[in-house]
C-alpha cells in the first residue's frame, strides 16, 4: 500500500517536471482571405482599374486597407475577375481556385449603391448553371460616383433572387467608392 | 425488521442445537470464551450485539457493557460472527485453547462509511452547517436522456446556461463556467470548462447520488468554487454476497431518438466488488413547436467500470470512465459577421431549416473524457480516517466550423487537456466535540492545442501546477448547535507559450509591459511565454442551530478566490459561434468573492419548507462585455472584452411542499437572483429571470406505486439587462441598422406532466414505467439563458416513455 503512495508520488513529480521545451509552432490561418483583389479591364484597351481590400492581421485589429486605382470611363463596359489571397502564408495562397472549384457552395454579389450609375452581369457560372461571379462585367453608365460592395456568400441558397434571400454567411464584404468620369 | 428475524432464527438454532451441544460436548469442551464487543473508533461498548459461531451452535448476546460468555467451547479454532443492528457484521477466527479472552471490535460507524463520498462528515446530516440540495435517483433516472444540467435544473437556485437543447451548463445563483466545481465521483473534472459552450462530460446515468451545495463550504474540493458545488456520485458498495443491476431504455418523440443504459454490480461478502455501466444515446433532429432545429442531432457513448475491495476499516477502488458525445449546433446559428447576425435576428424562424435527419454535420462538437482514478483509506484506531486518491484526466475536444477547400472535414478547434492530481486527507474527531478534517492535493495539468487546425489557437499550450492545503473544524457544541470553520491555500503556477497578433500585441500595449516574455517575432506574429504565480486564500464559516425540533437555521460565509482561466486570459480572435471578437488581458488578477448564505429549514409532519436567501460580493469580478465595431475583409464585427469589476449578486430560493393526504400532495419553488456591476452602474448580462414551479402529485401506494405529476413552470422576462445593442452600416441598402442582442425574450409558461407505475416481475426484479409530456401544450417560446436565442425558439412538445428493469 505505501509503495503505492510512492510510486505515485514519484510519477507525480516526474510528470511535473519533465517539462518539454519544444515551442509551439505557429499558426497561420488556411482559411483567412486578406485580400480581394477586382481587376476592371476596360474594353477600349486603356489600362486597368484595380479595387482592392487588404488586411492582413486578419480578425485582428488592424482594419482593411481599401483602394481603388482610378476612376470610370462612362459608357465602357468592364470585364470583371477577381482574385482572393491568403497572404498571412508565404508563399501567397490562391483562394480564388478553392472557390471556383467549390464553385456551388459560393456566389459572388454586387451591389451598385445609390448615385453610382452602373450595371454588373455573371460572366461565370456553377456546375448546376446558377451564378458565381468570380468573373463579371460592368458597364459603366452616366458620370456619377458611389459605392459598389462586392459580397462573397458561402453556402448561400442557390439559386437565389440576391442578397435578400440568399442566406449562407459572409466570407468577405467590402465597399469600393467610384467615380465614373 | 430483517435483523430481527435474523436474531430469532438464530436463536431457534441455538435451542434446537443446545441439546445437541451438550450431547456431543467431551470432557475437553469445557472452555469458554469471553470479552467485550467494541466500537472500533471510541471504543465503547456495544450491546445487543450477538457472537455466535459459525455452525451457530454456541452463542450469546452482550449484555449493557457489552460483554459475552460462550462456555463449552473445545481446543479448537471457531470462526464467530459478530452482528449488531447498526453495524455490518464480522467474522472472527479465535483459537481456544484454554479459558479465552478478547475484545471483539465492530465498525459502529458504517452508516457513514456507505456514504461514498469522502468529503461527508462522518456524523449525519443534523450536524451539517451547509445546505446540501440532493436529487433522488428516481428523479436521476426519469433524465436518462438528458444532460446532468437538465437534472439540476428541477432545484430552485439553480438553472442552465444552454447552447441549443444539449448544451446545458448548470448555473448556480447567478453563476456558471469557472465559478461552478463539478466532482465527479471525487474528483473535480477538468474538462474546459471555462467555454459557456463547453456542457460537463458526464453520463447522467452514471451517477446515483447528486447533490447540490449553494456556496463554497466544501474547502476540501477547491477554494474557487464562487458559485457553487455539484457533487456526482455512485453509490456504496455493501460487503455482502449479490448481484444486481438495472437497465433504462427511454424513447421521446421530439428528436426520434432513443437512450439505453444498463448498470451491473457484484459484491462478494469478502470484500471484493465490481461494477459496470454502459450508455448508447442518439437522437436526431430536435424540433420546436413549428419547425425542424437542423443539425441538432446527438450522440453519446459512455462505460465505466469500478472495482474494489471493502473493509471496515479501509477501502481500495479503481475506477475508470470514458465518455463520448458527438452534438450538433444548430445550423442557423453559424454567423460569419454583424450582418449575418441582423438577419438572423430579424427573421422570425431560423434561416435554414432542413428536413429531419439524423445525421450530425458541421458546425458540431465532439467530446470525449476519459477518467482513471485510485482511491483508498484506512480508519486508524484513536486517530481518524486518511484517504488518499489519484486520478487522471484526459480531456478531448473537437468544435467544427463551415470550413472550405481542403479544410472541409478539419476540426477548427483541437484541444488535449490532461490533468493528473493527487490528494491525501485526513479525518480525525479530536474529541467527542472537535472534528478535523484536513488534506493535502497537488495537480498538474497540460494543454495541448493541435496547430494542424490551421486555425489560431483558441487556447495556447500551457502548464499548470497547483497545490492546495486545507484545514476544517467541526466543533459541536450540543445537538442544537454547531460551528465550522475551514480555511485554504492555494498556489497554482501557469506557463503558457502563445502566439499574438503583433498589430494586437501592440494595441493593447503588451508591446511595452511585457517585453520580457517574448520568445521570437515572426512576420505577423509574436511567440510569447507568459508565466504565473499566484497564492489564493479562502476560508468558510458556519454554524447550524436547530430549535423547537423542527427548525433548523444554518449560516455559511465564504471567501473564495478564483484566477483567471485560460480563456479570460489569453483569448484573442473571431469566436465563430457568437460571430464576435473576443479578447482577454494578461494582466487580470485573482477574483475574491465573499458569499453570505442563509437557510431557514422548517419540517413538520406534511409541510416542509425552506427559505435559502444569499448575497454574493465578488471583487475584480471577470466578465465580458463589448467595446467597439472593428471591421475586417469580411464585414463588422463587434469586440467583446473581458474586464473586471465589482458586482453583487442576491437572491433567494424557495422550497416549500405540502403532503394534503396520503395521495395528494403540493410543491412549491421559487428563485429570484439579481446581479448588478458596482463600477458601472449597470446590471450583469445572463442573470436568470425569476422563475417558479409549482406541482400536483397524485399517488396511491396500494396501486403499484402510481404515481401521476402535474408541473407549471413559469418563467418571467428578465427586466434588467445590460444594452449591449450596437449599430452597423449594411452597405446593400446603405442603412445604418441596430443589431438588438440584449433584449431578452417574452415570459412563457410550459406544463409537463409525468406518471409512473411499478410491476413485480420474474422473481425479485421491478419493472417501472414511466411516460413524460414536456411542454404539453406545445409552447413556441425562446429562452434567455439559450445562447441560441437569436436564432430559433426552445423546445417543442415532447412525449417519452422509460422503461426501468431493477434486478
Amino acid at each position: 500500500m505505501k509503495k503505492y503512495f510512492l510510486y505515485a508520488i514519484v510519477a507525480l513529480i516526474i510528470v511535473s517536471c519533465s517539462k518539454d521545451n519544444d515551442t509551439p509552432e505557429a499558426v497561420n490561418e488556411e482559411e483567412v482571405i486578406t485580400t480581394m483583389t477586382v481587376t476592371l479591364s476596360p474594353s477600349d484597351g486603356s489600362s486597368s482599374i484595380i479595387l482592392q481590400t487588404k488586411d492582413l492581421d486578419g480578425d485582428g485589429p488592424n482594419s482593411p486597407e481599401v483602394t481603388v486605382s482610378g476612376s470610370l470611363k462612362t459608357g465602357v463596359v468592364y470585364s470583371g475577375s477577381i482574385s482572393l489571397l491568403n497572404e498571412t502564408e508565404t508563399p501567397a495562397e490562391n483562394i480564388t481556385e478553392e472557390v471556383e472549384e467549390e464553385s456551388d457552395e459560393h456566389q459572388f454579389f454586387f451591389t451598385v449603391g445609390s448615385g453610382l450609375d452602373a450595371s454588373t452581369e455573371y460572366l461565370n457560372f456553377d456546375t448546376g448553371g446558377n451564378p458565381l461571379g468570380t468573373q463579371f462585367s460592368l458597364t459603366a453608365g452616366l458620370v456619377s460616383s458611389g459605392a459598389l460592395t462586392v459580397t462573397l456568400r458561402h453556402e448561400p441558397k442557390k439559386p437565389n433572387s440576391g442578397l435578400q434571400d440568399a442566406g449562407g454567411e459572409t466570407d468577405i464584404e467590402s465597399s469600393f467608392n467610384i467615380v465614373i468620369e | 425488521m430483517i435483523n430481527k428475524i435474523i436474531y430469532l432464527f438464530i436463536f431457534f438454532n441455538y435451542i434446537v442445537y443446545s441439546q445437541k451441544t451438550i450431547v456431543t460436548t467431551s470432557q475437553s469442551c469445557n472452555y469458554e470464551f469471553s470479552g467485550k464487543v467494541i466500537d472500533f473508533h471510541d471504543g465503547s461498548p456495544l450491546a445487543g450485539a450477538i457472537v455466535v459461531s459459525s455452525n451457530s451452535n454456541f452463542f450469546d448476546q452482550t449484555n449493557i457493557e457489552g460483554e459475552f460468555n460462550i462456555s463449552n467451547l473445545c481446543q479448537k479454532t471457531y470462526v464467530f460472527e459478530v452482528s449488531h443492528p447498526s453495524c455490518n457484521s464480522i467474522k472472527y477466527s479465535i483459537k481456544i485453547s484454554g479459558d479465552t479472552k478478547k475484545n471483539l471490535r465492530l465498525e459502529h460507524h458504517i452508516e457513514e462509511l456507505n456514504e461514498v463520498s469522502i468529503y461527508a462528515k462522518y456524523d449525519n446530516e443534523k450536524y451539517k452547517t451547509f445546505l446540501e440540495n440532493k436529487i433522488s435517483i428516481e428523479t436521476i433516472d426519469s433524465y436518462t436522456s438528458g444532460s446532468l444540467g437538465d437534472v439540476l435544473n428541477s432545484l430552485s437556485g439553480v438553472s442552465s446556461f444552454n447552447t441549443g437543447n444539449a448544451i446545458v451548463k448548470p448555473i448556480i445563483n447567478g453563476l456558471h463556467s469557472s465559478r461552478v466545481i463539478i466532482i465527479n465521483n471525487g474528483v473535480r473534472m477538468e474538462d474546459q470548462e471555462w467555454g459557456a459552450e463547453h456542457a460537463p462530460n458526464i453520463d447522467i446515468n452514471s451517477i446515483e447520488n447528486l447533490k447540490v451545495i449553494k456556496g463554497a463550504g466544501l474547502l476540501e474540493f477547491s477554494g474557487n468554487a464562487l458559485g457553487g458545488i455539484i457533487l456526482a456520485e455512485s453509490s456504496k458498495i455493501d460487503i455482502k454476497d449479490s448481484i444486481y443491476g438495472k437497465t433504462i431504455f427511454s424513447a421521446s418523440s421530439n428528436g426520434k431518438g432513443s437512450t439505453l443504459t444498463s448498470k451491473i454490480t457484484k459484491s462478494y461478502s469478502n470484500g471484493w466488488y465490481a461494477s459496470a455501466h454502459g450508455t448508447y444515446k442518439r437522437f436526431g433532429d430536435f424540433n420546436t413547436a413549428n419547425y425542424v432545429l437542423s443539425n441538432t442531432g446527438i450522440g453519446e457513448k459512455n462505460v465505466s467500470f469500478r472495482i474494489g475491495y471493502n473493509q471496515l476499516s479501509y477501502n481500495m477502488e479503481l475506477y475508470f470512465s470514458h465518455y463520448k458525445n458527438e452534438t450538433g449546433i444548430l445550423r442557423a446559428s453559424h454567423s460569419h459577421s454583424a450582418q449575418d447576425q441582423i438577419r438572423a435576428i430579424n427573421s422570425s424562424q431560423p434561416l435554414i431549416i432542413n428536413n429531419f435527419t439524423y445525421n450530425i454535420n458541421a458546425p458540431k462538437q465532439e467530446n470525449t473524457h476519459s477518467l482513471i482514478r485510485l482511491k483508498g483509506y484506512k480508519w486508524f484506531k484513536n486517530f481518524g480516517k486518511l484517504s488518499f486518491q489519484y486520478d487522471y484526466q484526459k480531456n478531448r475536444r473537437f468544435e467544427y466550423d463551415i470550413r472550405r477547400g481542403s479544410d472541409k472535414d478539419k476540426p477548427s478547434t483541437d484541444l488535449t487537456l490532461e490533468t493528473h492530481a493527487l490528494k491525501f486527507d485526513l479525518f480525525s474527531n479530536l474529541n467527542d466535540e472537535i472534528k478535523l478534517k484536513t488534506g493535502i492535493f497537488s495537480r498538474f495539468q497540460k494543454n495541448f492545442p493541435d496547430p494542424k487546425t490551421g486555425v489560431r489557437r483558441i487556447i495556447p499550450d500551457y502548464e499548470k501546477f497547483d497545490l492546495g492545503i486545507y484545514a476544517i473544524v467541526d466543533y459541536i457544541l450540543n445537538d442544537n448547535f454547531q460551528l465550522e470553520l475551514g480555511g485554504r491555500y492555494d498556489y497554482s503556477y501557469i506557463d503558457a507559450m502563445k502566439y499574438y497578433r503583433i498589430s494586437l500585441w501592440n494595441l493593447r500595449n503588451y508591446d511595452k509591459i511585457y517585453t520580457n516574455i517574448i520568445v521570437k517575432e515572426l512576420d505577423n506574429q509574436i511567440l510569447t511565454n507568459p508565466k504565473f504565480n499566484t497564492n489564493n486564500f479562502s476560508a468558510t464559516i458556519g454554524a447550524a442551530y436547530n430549535f423547537k425540533a423542527n427548525n433548523k437555521i444554518l449560516f455559511n460565509y465564504s471567501l473564495v478566490s478564483r484566477f483567471p482561466n485560460p480563456s479570460e486570459l489569453f483569448s484573442e480572435g473571431l469566436h465563430h459561434s457568437a460571430a464576435r471578437i473576443e479578447l482577454g488581458d494578461l494582466k487580470f488578477n485573482s477574483e475574491v468573492g465573499h458569499k453570505l448564505t442563509l437557510n431557514f429549514i422548517h419540517k413538520k409532519n406534511n409541510l416542509n419548507f425552506s427559505l435559502n436567501p444569499f448575497i454574493n460580493f465578488i471583487n475584480d469580478f471577470i466578465l465580458i462585455e463589448p467595446t467597439i465595431i472593428q471591421q475586417t475583409v469580411r464585414g463588422n464585427f463587434q469586440v467583446w472584452e473581458y474586464k473586471q469589476t465589482d458586482v453583487q449578486l442576491a437572491g433567494i430560493d424557495i422550497d416549500l411542499s405540502k403532503i394534503l393526504n396520503e395521495n395528494f400532495s403540493l410543491q412549491h419553488q421559487f428563485s429570484l437572483v439579481k446581479g448588478y456591476d458596482y463600477k458601472q452602474n449597470e446590471p450583469l448580462i445572463n442573470i436568470s429571470p425569476v422563475n417558479t414551479r409549482n406541482q400536483i402529485s397524485y399517488k396511491n401506494l396500494k396501486l403499484n406505486n402510481f404515481k401521476l405529476v402535474l408541473q407549471n413552470e413559469f418563467v418571467f422576462r428578465q427586466n434588467e439587462y445590460p444594452n449591449n445593442d450596437f449599430e452597423v452600416y449594411i452597405p446593400q441598402t446603405e442603412t445604418i441598422e441596430l443589431v438588438k442582442l440584449s433584449r431578452p425574450p417574452s415570459a412563457y409558461q410550459l406544463f409537463n406532466f409525468y406518471s409512473s407505475i411499478d410491476f413485480d416481475v420474474f422473481k425479485k426484479s421491478k419493472l417501472n414505467l414511466t411516460f413524460r409530456i414536456n411542454n404539453l401544450f406545445n409552447v413556441l417560446y425562446r429562452n434567455y439563458l439559450n445562447r441560441l436565442r437569436y436564432y430559433s425558439h426552445d423546445l417543442g412538445r415532447n412525449f417519452s416513455l422509460n422503461i426501468k428493469l431493477n434486478y
